[in-house]
């Protein structure tokens, strides 16, 4: 009976999540990323990013300097080499480390993209049908699915009821059911039909399919600076117009003192200052944040979304399945006075034989457990009786006359009432007493005797109240929603640990709790499935989508799980304070930096004119060139060096913002400040050993 | 005794700028608190102004408001310099001004410089001095307080900043005279003359006739040191015995420079509804000053080069210091007035030890230890900015400021404001170093000449007016250049921080957690300080290898 046929689809899914662990410099990757990183070299692609674009403009007055020294003066020849190449090799690394991370969203996105072969589909006009590329199907064609077949694209079910393997996108392997109406009517194009016959109304055209355009957004087709990023770019460009103004008034001071100094030596000291480290790796940490998503399975409409997660203050979860198992489980007996609890435990396990929903499984898995080797065997000539809306009662009639019945307490009470049997007067009290803690109260009976309640309460998924407290140190407030009563669903946010509850919740409820706390300032973020969530998705700052949810569901929110995992959210948000940490890290890295370069460049450049300023050389650099030249070449060889970093993003850890802060002012604020004195040195001395100074 | 006397003044001015903090937002911004008497005062000032002081501004109208105000001082200024000579109280016939000197020093005094390329005694006449440039000191200072105000306001969430003229009429009638009037009595006390009779003439003992140049000193001088203006009326400014005669009118001078600055910080807490973070940047702030006094005094304590290994050492350097003064009051005084773009000086600055110099320059270049009256915080405000704005990203959250985004649009601003300052400065510097305009005009070679060309334009972007002299600077090209650096050093970092106010108060405030970046903790402090010294830093070490170090390596 067990399943056991591999589905290549999940082979596909798995092949994904490896990527995140995939190594960094992957041979294929990284032929692709250095030939990308020559191309980029064109002019009006490099100017997207001013920090570059005025270390290539640099790089190319060099290399005039370069010919101007080939024909006039070859004193300087070696040296204004040296410096051309090195920063010809700076824009290159910057280049590549964007390429690199571009190249490993496409990897991403060539695993989805095979799930987008082309397909036929049997369109229906007017019912006439026909057979058509799946790359012809427009937005608001019909398209009949049958068994076996391949749904051509994404749409909502509008006549019928299938099952459906979506493993190719979700990687689950249980097929799932899509029908017509209600929250289960949208399917995915790629996914495949197992059982009946669907119509489709197809809702996205070729290429322009929710998939298509997330595909394309990983590519970096559709790339677009986020808010943030563009604010940094501002930032960095105004660092380096101050930069360039420092440098560009050094060679008129310099006039003053009777030096001439060298261009090629200036434009080291400007490419030194201007924050090359962060310019070049900001592109590649932006791709990278988008590409964390999609190792976790979430595909994200925007850089933006994914950026602003790490802005939520509030998060909007739904009790069942995210703070709790599933479905409510037995945990607990009580028996009325005179009873044992093995006989309660028995009978109550006999009841359920029959009951194939998730919670009379658990009645006997609890009785199990309780039992032990004593458990009853289930009879094979025992007559199960279903639960009926009517009845409201399910239960078991062995063929030696015994039945056993379990319901809610009034149902059991009048089933009791009817067979002329009496009602003990401590089950009220045990039922109310169950309900009080949050748990559903199942009463049970053998023939005309009532034995006693058993709990079914919800089980909360194992540490998720260490996941809350988590969040809470990061400052985030959990809501958790839920149809519940206000009582039971108080019982389960206390247990759980969190902030704040909707009980009764309907889907007006959450748009309206979403709204409040967007009037207080606050960020929300929410996963939903439904139609009827749509509203508060899109209402929501993040909306997350669950793949299996319906279109419109997928349309209003920002992101899509495909995993339809809802503690995805916390992931989420993880992913996008991970993205700013890296940012700020290595911008107050590349910032601090200077402080080592100047004192590596500033003597040698006047050492002629001022011999007296050798005491600023605190490093002890060998010669002027050899000073200039190691400053640049640390200047150069760290970008590389952070890809890393910049890729898999800086180390994150649930803290608070107070010593989040202290800890990266510490590792990139000092370790900016101290690394390049020792960076420096140590390329001095190499390049002392070989002589090239 | 130095260490006491060093302590002293910034002890005295904390003490004093607490209460004065309150009385300023008592003045700026009375609420609904204000007593019968303070509702008497808005009134009239409401009356006053006429329609244009009633209508709350936006950023835009209150930074129209303010450069529209200031334009129509300079004109008068002008005006009133240019025909010194028609007009009455010159008992002693002061003649025309050259039209480049009017420019400068009508620029100097509305930007609350007062860089002076003349000497008060010998040009200005009591008219000039009272009417035209102590007038001007007080409407700048009050400018400057106003803006402030009005950036608080913008910070505590609001996007109507007040109205100017009422602003700079509340800081003016009810902050500033006041204070001016209480410290001319108490140096006209102390032995300051304020007098509207001419020079007098006197026969000295050995028989010659000497001139002795005298006036409305007192009423001046103080509003010079509280407004930090800077411009003295004598040349020698604070160093002559009639600015500053003795030890005590010295620590009321030294006390008043850094008084409204740091009651300024106060202030702007208090409005702004955030006293906790106020108090951390005055942290930063203080700290950051007593770091420089201590440097000051420590480098003055040596001798100049000249006189190492010579019996005179032990005394420190006292070359171009008041004997009455010495070398602790003299480089304390220095340091003050740099820090806070006052400008006014006791000592010849020129004489300083290089590294003193050097303190003194640091001070101009940063201009955020208590700086200007009210701008020293507005620029305060930029380095905040950009420090927020790099490490907020570091906490894992799109940069806020006082649970307000900060985006592109406000990080334009801040840089741009930012950037005037190392601009203005240093391109003003390599032009004037690789010309005759400058190189033509330094009294010394090397590093040191090239130490002066860069004081006088820092000191004129920081709107600071002291000169370390050495420098013939009332040339057409000095007095055009500097001019134009002191009007846009002014305006441009007062304009964009109201522009940022505006526009950060039109955005949603956001709710504080822990995963908030917090302004009001010691950690923040130490954001502060890093952008100020690291920014900083990384703008001028070239220029100040190039002059002060290089000089006190060479004379070593």
């Amino acid at each position: 009976m067990i399943n056991e046929i591999i589905n290549p689809n999940v082979q596909l899914k798995l092949e994904r999540r490896k990527g995140r662990r995939a190594s960094l410099f992957e041979r294929r990757l990284v032929r692709t990323a250095a030939g990308q990183a020559l191309v980029m070299l064109k002019p009006w692609v490099m100017a997207r990013n001013p920090v570059m674009f005025v270390t290539e403009i640099g790089a190319g007055l060099t290399t005039l300097a370069l010919v101007q020294n080939l024909f006039q003066d070859r004193s300087a020849l070696i040296y204004t080499l040296m410096v051309a190449l090195i920063l010809w090799l700076t824009v290159l690394f910057a280049n590549f480390a964007e390429a690199l991370a571009e190249a490993r969203g496409k990897a991403q996105a060539d695993t989805l993209k095979r799930t987008r072969q082309k397909t036929l589909a049997r369109r229906v006009v007017q019912g006439i049908e026909a057979q058509v590329g799946s790359d012809e199907l427009r937005a608001g064609d019909e398209v009949l699915v049958a068994a076996g077949e391949t749904i051509p694209g994404d749409g909502e079910v509008i006549e019928g009821a299938a099952t459906v393997d979506e493993s190719a996108i979700t990687g689950e392997s249980a097929p799932v059911v899509r029908e017509a109406g209600g929250d289960r009517s949208g399917v995915t194009g790629g996914t495949r039909v197992l059982s009946d016959q669907i119509k489709i109304r197809i809702t996205a055209g070729a290429g322009e399919s929710f998939l298509d355009r997330m595909i394309a957004l990983v590519e970096g087709a559709v790339r677009q600076k986020t808010p943030n990023e563009l604010a940094l770019t501002v930032t960095l460009a105004g660092l380096t117009l101050a930069f360039l103004i420092v440098t560009g008034a050094l060679w008129p001071m310099g006039r003053y003192f009777g030096v001439d100094l060298p261009i090629p030596t200036l434009i080291a000291l400007l490419v030194c200052l201007i924050p090359t480290t962060i310019g070049a790796l900001l592109a590649a940490i932006g791709l990278a944040g988008m590409d964390r998503a999609i190792a976790a399975n979430v595909l994200a409409k925007s850089g933006k979304a994914v950026e602003l997660a790490g802005d939520i203050d509030t998060l909007l979860l739904d009790k069942t399945g995210t703070i709790t198992m599933g479905n409510r489980q037995a945990t607990a007996y009580h028996p009325v006075p005179g009873v044992t609890q093995e006989r309660l435990a028995e009978a109550a396990m006999c009841a359920s034989f029959g009951d194939q929903t998730p919670e009379g499984k658990s009645i006997v898995r609890l009785g199990e457990q309780t039992l032990g080797p004593r458990a009853p065997g289930q009879s094979l000539q025992a007559k199960v009786i279903a639960f009926t809306a009517q009845t409201r009662l399910s239960g078991l009639d062995l063929a030696d006359g015994r039945s056993f019945r379990k319901g809610a307490s009034d149902a059991l009470c009048a089933y009791i009432l009817e067979k002329g049997g009496p009602v003990p007067e401590a089950t009220q009290p045990l039922v109310e007493a169950v309900a009080r803690q949050g748990s559903t109260p199942i009463v049970v009976a053998e023939d005309k005797t009532i034995l006693g309640v058993v709990a079914l309460a919800d089980v909360l998924k194992p540490g998720i109240r260490d996941r809350f407290e988590r969040l809470r140190a990061m400052g985030l407030r959990v809501v958790m929603v839920t149809g519940d009563n206000p009582l039971t669903a108080a019982a389960i946010a206390k247990q759980a640990g969190v902030d704040d509850y909707i009980a009764e919740a309907k889907p007006e409820d959450k748009l309206e709790y979403i709204r409040r706390e967007q009037r207080a300032g606050r960020l929300i973020a929410m996963m939903g499935d439904g139609t009827n969530d749509a509203p508060a998705l899109a209402q929501a700052d993040i909306g997350v989508a669950m793949n299996s949810g319906t279109q419109a569901a997928k349309e209003a929110g920002n992101m899509v799980d495909l995993d339809s995992d809802p503690t995805k959210l916390i992931e989420i948000i993880e992913i996008g304070k991970q993205l700013l940490m890296t940012r700020g890290a290595l911008t107050t890295f590349s910032i601090a930096n200077d402080m080592a370069k100047y004192f590596a460049i500033i003597p040698a450049m006047f050492m002629l004119a001022i011999p007296q300023l050798a005491a600023l050389n605190i490093m002890g650099l060998a010669t002027p060139q050899s000073a200039i030249l190691s400053a640049l070449i640390f200047n150069a060889i760290i970008i590389p060096l952070l890809i890393p970093i910049a890729i898999k993003g800086v180390k994150y850890r649930p803290m608070g913002a107070e010593s989040i802060l202290r800890r990266n002012l510490l590792v990139y604020g000092m370790g900016g400040v101290i690394a390049p004195f020792i960076g420096i040195k140590l390329i001095d001395l190499a390049l002392g050993l070989t002589g090239l100074s | 005794m130095s260490l006491i006397f060093t302590a002293l003044i910034p002890g005295l001015a904390a003490l004093l700028a607490w209460p004065l903090g309150r009385a300023m937002t008592w003045a700026m911004a009375p609420g609904e608190k204000a007593g019968p008497w303070r509702q008497g005062a808005e009134r009239l000032f409401e009356k006053i102004a006429g329609p244009a002081g009633v209508p709350m501004q936006t950023w835009k109208g209150y930074t129209l408001s303010l450069i529209f105000f200031n334009a129509v001082m300079f004109i008068v200024g002008f005006m009133l310099l240019a025909l010194q000579q028609l007009l009455p109280l010159n008992p002693d016939g002061k003649g025309p001004l050259a039209p480049s000197l009017i420019f400068n020093t009508v620029a100097s005094f509305v930007t609350n410089t007062n860089l002076q390329h003349y000497s008060g005694e010998v040009s200005m006449s009591y008219l000039s001095q009272l009417l035209g440039l102590m007038w001007l000191q007080f409407v700048s200072a009050a400018t400057g307080i106003a803006a402030l105000s009005a950036l608080a306001r913008g910070l505590a969430g609001s996007t109507l900043l007040g109205n100017f003229y009422r602003d700079l009429m509340r800081a003016a009638f009810l902050v500033l005279l006041p204070l001016a009037a209480v410290e001319a009595v108490v140096l006209v006390l102390g032995g300051v003359p304020m007098t509207f009779q001419g020079a007098a003439v006197v026969k000295t003992l050995e028989g010659a006739v000497q001139t002795i140049a005298r006036g409305p000193v007192a009423a001046f001088v103080a509003i010079k040191q509280l407004g930090t203006n800077g411009g003295g009326f004598f040349g020698p400014n604070s160093a002559h015995p009639f600015e500053n005669p003795s030890f005590f009118t010295n620590l009321v001078e030294c006390v008043s420079i850094l008084l409204i600055p740091m009651a300024s910080v106060w202030m702007f807490g208090r409005i702004a509804g955030r006293l906790r973070h106020a108090a951390v940047i005055f942290a930063v702030m203080g700290l950051l000053l007593i770091a420089s006094l201590g440097l000051a005094v420590h480098f003055e304590s040596a001798p100049a080069a000249a006189l190492a290994g010579l019996p005179v050492q032990a005394a420190g350097n006292l070359e171009g210091k008041e004997l009455r003064f010495g070398p602790v009051a003299a480089p304390v005084w220095g340091t003050l007035t740099t820090a806070t773009s006052n400008g006014s000086t006791n000592s010849m600055l020129d004489s300083f030890n290089p590294l003193t110099g050097l303190i003194a320059l640091i001070g101009m270049w940063l201009n955020v230890t208590f700086g200007g009256v009210g701008v020293g915080l507005i620029n305060m405000f930029l380095f905040i900015i950009v420090g927020v704005f790099i490490c907020g990203m570091m906490v894992g959250r799109t940069p806020e400021y006082l649970n307000r985004k900060v985006e592109t649009r406000e990080m334009k601003f801040a840089l741009l404001a930012l950037l005037a300052h190392p601009l203005l400065i240093l391109s003003g510097t390599a032009l004037f170093a690789a010309t005759a305009w400058g190189a033509a005009t330094v009294h010394n070679t090397g590093p040191h000449g090239f130490s002066e060309i860069l004081y006088e334009f820092t000191s004129a972007a920081a709107n600071n007016g002291s000169d370390l002299a050495g420098l013939g600077n009332n040339t057409v090209p000095w007095n055009v250049a500097t001019g134009m650096v002191m009007l846009l050093a002014r305006f441009v970092p007062i304009i964009f921080p109201l522009a940022i106010a505006g526009s950060l108060a039109a955005k949603k405030p956001a709710p504080e957690t822990v995963g908030t970046l917090r302004t009001d903790t010691l950690l923040f402090g130490v954001v502060i300080l890093g952008s100020v010294v690291l920014i900083g830093a990384l703008l001028f070490l070239p220029a100040a290898v190039l002059g002060p170090i290089a000089e006190q390596l060479s004379v070593r």
